[in-house]
């Protein structure tokens, strides 16, 4: 039992993470029906970014409590210039162009981030600094501590907020309206080039605090820590149906249950056969199952053939 | 019963297509209902009725692209559910599309070659050897290709990419296509829409000789003075209902057709 | 008539007879490591044409090819190697690799196909990972695959006593090993290029063409668009499964880390950059992407020596780097690939209209 509550609680904490980043995949790909291949990297240089800051100020005299909400700007910020900066170069050229197209300019920016991230940071792991004491609580027998606490709040906190922002304003409406029909919302006087950079900062904004967490949760920072995190987080998009903001939480929030109950469990269900090393292969196995049964993922909508 | 105007001797109990008590929901929503009707082997046969009266609908599911919720759909003696839309091609059913759907970076001739798919055999194996009988089976099809283009009016290269064509030829190219998987019915969904006068009436010829072939036509269409001259028997869709059916004339006195049309209350 | 006849024979003679003396200058030009990069050139072109089966004909979006080269490769690994304990000729184990990748490729195609271009992406992304997982720790409780630390002492292919692991004498010519590899690899890929030629312009080939372009048209016209979505991908994981063996046999060492999810997405690159659905445009971008950068690796440190002085970004790094800005640069420039399909100029041949158009096929959306 207590096992059973551990695994919940850091398949949580995980699946919290995938449900951020999940969503920058959701919105791109439900505007542009695209998939943004970069956007793990930007998960990462908001890591790195955050990280760079927070190194910077440790030495001087400010205290934790300031330093962690400027390092976490200065991540969002980079992170949403990024985000526009890839937009601009290497998608919206390419907006008429054969589908296959943007997808490869995206594994091509992928490519040159990643790259670029080792060639300035280097090939080794740095070491996430604690800036809080953190603290662990006893919860029936497992343990959550502070950083992880935080973690599930400030995502529900950051869904939330994103939720309101898209059903309630004026922006969000603009931004349905492009995801629906993009010809029609130009005549309807949007300016789709705009909602689609916004579209763009807003998910990367979403990647830079989702690195700042798995950074301060497992305490490294390293340069490939994007490209395995995005794939998750896009299969987690998939689960929940892509395109669908819901979706991509209850996905990301998922995969992170089936993840870690499945590193939890694996063993004894195949009879110590397999074990928790085949966890990756566990979470696309369930990925594969459900689309077997719903094509469209969990909370996508079936899409009638229109003839 | 009306008598067939061109055969006179009519096969009134042996309709090629007979739908009964046809039901189709997206959801809460009823696409038709309780729709009822039959079309008889050589016959042009009109299908009416105001925008999102169910038409397409319709279409969908004699071509499988929708499964019926409710009723029977027989086809030239068998009984057809939940058949995918390649076996109802099979069986002899082709159809054009309302906004064109063509292969458009294939040649028009590659397109009606498509449309041989269905008739032909040749695998792996063949295309692989090339042996004689495997040639002579691609020869054919491509044979019969250019000529369905010549009959339906293409008179371009057939070499042409299927984009390329002006509008009026890519409706054309459709008929073509869907006249090469030898059909028994065909089914145009607004096969004139978008046409000129002078389109439209070689469309008109196309159409006539195409039933003096035996190919029966079923048509969905907009333009009111086309179908009246065109078909021998109207069916009117109204909300999903059918709501008359019959010769041109009857069909054009019918108040509740005028009302559909017109709005306001039957009388 | 009788002159272009001629021509095309001269040409024909010329390109034959380049390709059979490219390893030999090469090495005396460059080195022997370009003939080992020109082997895997040719390994990657038939991957490469493989791919284009599935995602070029039938426009199915394949994230996970690389699964189908590991199963060949390990297939050979495990049957000619003392890891099992087994030394069965190459003849039976290509095309039972083959077979096996096949088999693996419709055990995927089956229950996925029906799903929508993006949503099948990533089962394939998945499958491709589910199997190299597998290959990782397949090596307890019962050791199959060796792990992580993969195969070694992978049989070299032979006939009888002519192996092509050693440096053999013919007609009082030394040929070296990796020359013999690259003929065999050369006549491998010749026959791969006429089977997918051959296919694309048949009737077969046509029905991929027509549910790349227009899927529910091409059910309607009376397509069996599961089969024939599945004929693709098998025949796809077929050539995969050769090419692996041959990679095996060529390699004498396999482990899990060939196959990793960029390997898929590189094989992807060749084919989109390249000109999908154009056999040339995609035997260019096989080239391309494993000639270009070795060059840049082979080049970027002397280069940076010469120009600044002093190597400011290791080679490996470079090399990276470049690649991806390539592709960025390439697909902005020529978003239909570099050498799209001919069906546009065979167009313009016979009518001599110039219609503009820039991209091969727009977008399906």
């Amino acid at each position: 039992m207590e096992i059973f509550l551990q695994q919940l609680i850091n398949g949580l904490v995980q699946g919290s993470v995938y449900a951020l980043v999940a969503l920058g995949y959701t919105m791109v790909y439900g505007i542009l029906g695209l998939i943004n291949f970069a956007h793990g990297e930007v998960v990462m240089v908001g890591a790195m970014v955050a990280l760079m800051s927070i190194n910077a100020m440790l030495g001087s005299a400010f205290p934790p409590a300031i330093i962690l909400p400027v390092a976490l700007f200065a991540a969002i910020f980079a992170c949403m210039l990024l985000g526009y900066s890839i937009e601009r170069i290497a998608y919206r050229p390419l907006r008429h162009a054969p589908r296959l197209a943007p997808l490869i300019t995206a594994i091509g920016v992928s490519i040159v981030l990643q790259t670029l991230a080792m060639i300035i940071w280097g090939r080794e792991y740095h070491a996430f600094p604690q800036l809080f004491p953190n603290q662990s609580h006893n919860f029936g027998g497992a343990v959550i501590n502070d950083v992880q606490l935080a973690i599930i709040i400030i995502a529900l906190l950051v869904m939330s907020m994103l939720m309101l922002l898209v059903h309630r304003t004026r922006l969000g409406r603009a931004m349905r309206a492009v995801a629906e029909n993009q010809s029609a919302a130009i005549l309807m006087g949007i300016n789709i080039n705009q909602v689609i950079s916004i579209t763009f900062m807003l998910g990367s904004a979403l990647a830079a605090i989702a690195g700042i967490m798995v950074s301060a949760n497992y305490g490294v920072v390293h340069y490939y820590m994007g490209f395995m995190l995005g794939l998750k987080a896009f299969t987690a998009a998939v689960l929940g149906g892509i395109g669908n903001l819901r979706g991509a939480m209850l996905g990301g929030v998922l995969l992170g249950l089936i993840e870690s109950l499945g590193a939890g469990y694996i063993g004894t269900l195949t009879g110590g056969f397999m074990g928790s090393n085949y966890q990756d292969a566990f979470a696309f196995l369930v990925l594969i199952g459900v689309l077997i049964f719903r094509p469209s993922g969990l909370l996508g909508e079936r899409v009638a053939d229109r003839a | 019963m009306p008598q067939n105007r061109t055969l006179c001797m009519t096969q009134a109990d042996n309709p090629l297509l007979q739908l009964l008590g046809i039901h189709k929901h997206f959801g809460g929503l009823l696409a038709l209902t309780d729709v009822t009707l039959s079309i008889r082997q050589g016959e042009i046969y009109g299908l009416i009725g105001p925008n999102g009266a169910g038409k397409t609908t319709l279409f969908n599911i004699l071509t499988g692209l929708y499964q019926l919720d409710g009723g029977t759909f027989n086809f030239n003696g068998n009984t057809y559910s939940r058949c995918k839309p390649h076996v109802l091609a099979e069986a002899g059913i082709a159809r054009t599309f309302q906004n064109i759907r063509l292969f458009p970076n294939m040649t028009a001739q590659e397109n009606v070659m498509v449309g041989r798919h269905l008739r032909t055999q040749n695998g792996i194996w063949a295309a692989l050897r090339r042996h004689p009988a495997a040639r002579r089976e691609e020869k054919e099809s491509a044979q019969r290709a250019s000529e369905l283009l010549q009959f339906v009016g293409i008179h371009r290269s057939p070499q042409t990419l299927a984009k390329n064509l002006s509008y009026g030829e890519q409706r054309r190219l459709e008929i073509a296509r869907a006249l090469a998987t030898d059909p028994l019915l065909l089914a145009l969904d607004e096969p004139a829409a978008g046409m000129n006068a002078t389109e439209t009436a070689d469309l008109k010829r196309l159409l006539h000789t195409i039933r003096n072939q035996g190919i029966t036509v079923l048509l969905i269409e907009h333009d009111v003075k086309l179908i009246m001259d065109l078909c021998d028997r109207i069916a009117v869709l109204n909300y999903g209902r059918k709501i008359a059916e019959g010769m041109p004339e009857e069909v054009r006195s019918n108040p509740e057709v005028i009302a559909a049309y017109l709005g306001g209350n039957p009388a | 008539m009788h002159k272009l006849l001629r021509n095309r024979k001269l040409h024909l003679g010329g390109t034959t007879l380049a390709l059979l003396v490219l390893p030999f200058v090469t090495d005396l030009l460059f080195g022997r490591g370009w003939v080992r990069i020109e082997d895997f050139a040719l390994l990657y072109i038939m991957l490469a044409l493989g791919l284009n089966i599935v995602v070029g004909f039938a426009g199915l979006l394949d994230l996970g090819y690389v699964a189908f080269f590991a199963v060949g490769a390990y297939t050979y690994a495990l049957l000619a190697s003392p890891q099992l304990g087994l030394h069965l000729p190459f003849w039976i184990i290509l095309p039972a690799g083959a077979l096996l990748a096949g088999f693996f490729g419709a055990l995927l195609g089956a229950p996925t196909l029906k799903l929508r271009g993006d949503y099948l992406a990533i089962v394939t992304l998945g499958f491709g990972e589910i199997i190299r997982i597998f290959l990782n720790n397949l090596n307890a409780p019962v050791n199959i695959t060796n792990g992580a630390q993969g195969i070694s002492q992978v049989d070299a292919m032979r006939i009888g006593d002519f192996s092509l692991g050693r440096n053999q004498e013919l007609f009082g010519f030394a040929i070296p090993s990796v020359h013999l590899h690259y003929y065999l690899f050369l006549l491998f890929t010749l026959l791969v290029i006429f089977v997918t030629a051959r296919l694309q312009d048949s009737r077969i080939g046509r029905a991929w063409v027509a549910i790349r372009e227009d899927e529910v048209a091409a059910e309607a016209m009376g397509i069996n668009t599961r089969n024939i979505k599945l004929l693709a991908f098998v025949m796809g994981a077929s050539f995969g499964g050769i090419s692996g063996g041959l990679f095996a046999g060529f390699q004498g060492f396999v482990s899990p880390e060939s196959f990793s999810l960029m390997e898929s997405i590189m094989i992807l690159c060749m084919v989109v950059l390249g000109g999908m659905g154009n056999i040339a445009g995609v035997v260019l971008g096989g080239i391309i992407l494993v000639v270009l950068p070795e060059v840049f690796r082979n080049g970027a440190g002397p280069l940076q020596q010469w120009l600044f002085g002093k190597v400011f970004i290791d080679p490996e790094s470079m090399r990276m780097l470049m690649f991806g800005v390539a592709l960025i640069v390439v697909m902005l420039w020529r978003p239909a690939g570099l050498w799209p399909s001919t069906r546009r100029q065979r167009e313009l041949e016979a009518t001599g209209d110039a219609a503009e158009q820039d991209t091969v096929y727009d977008s399906g959306r």
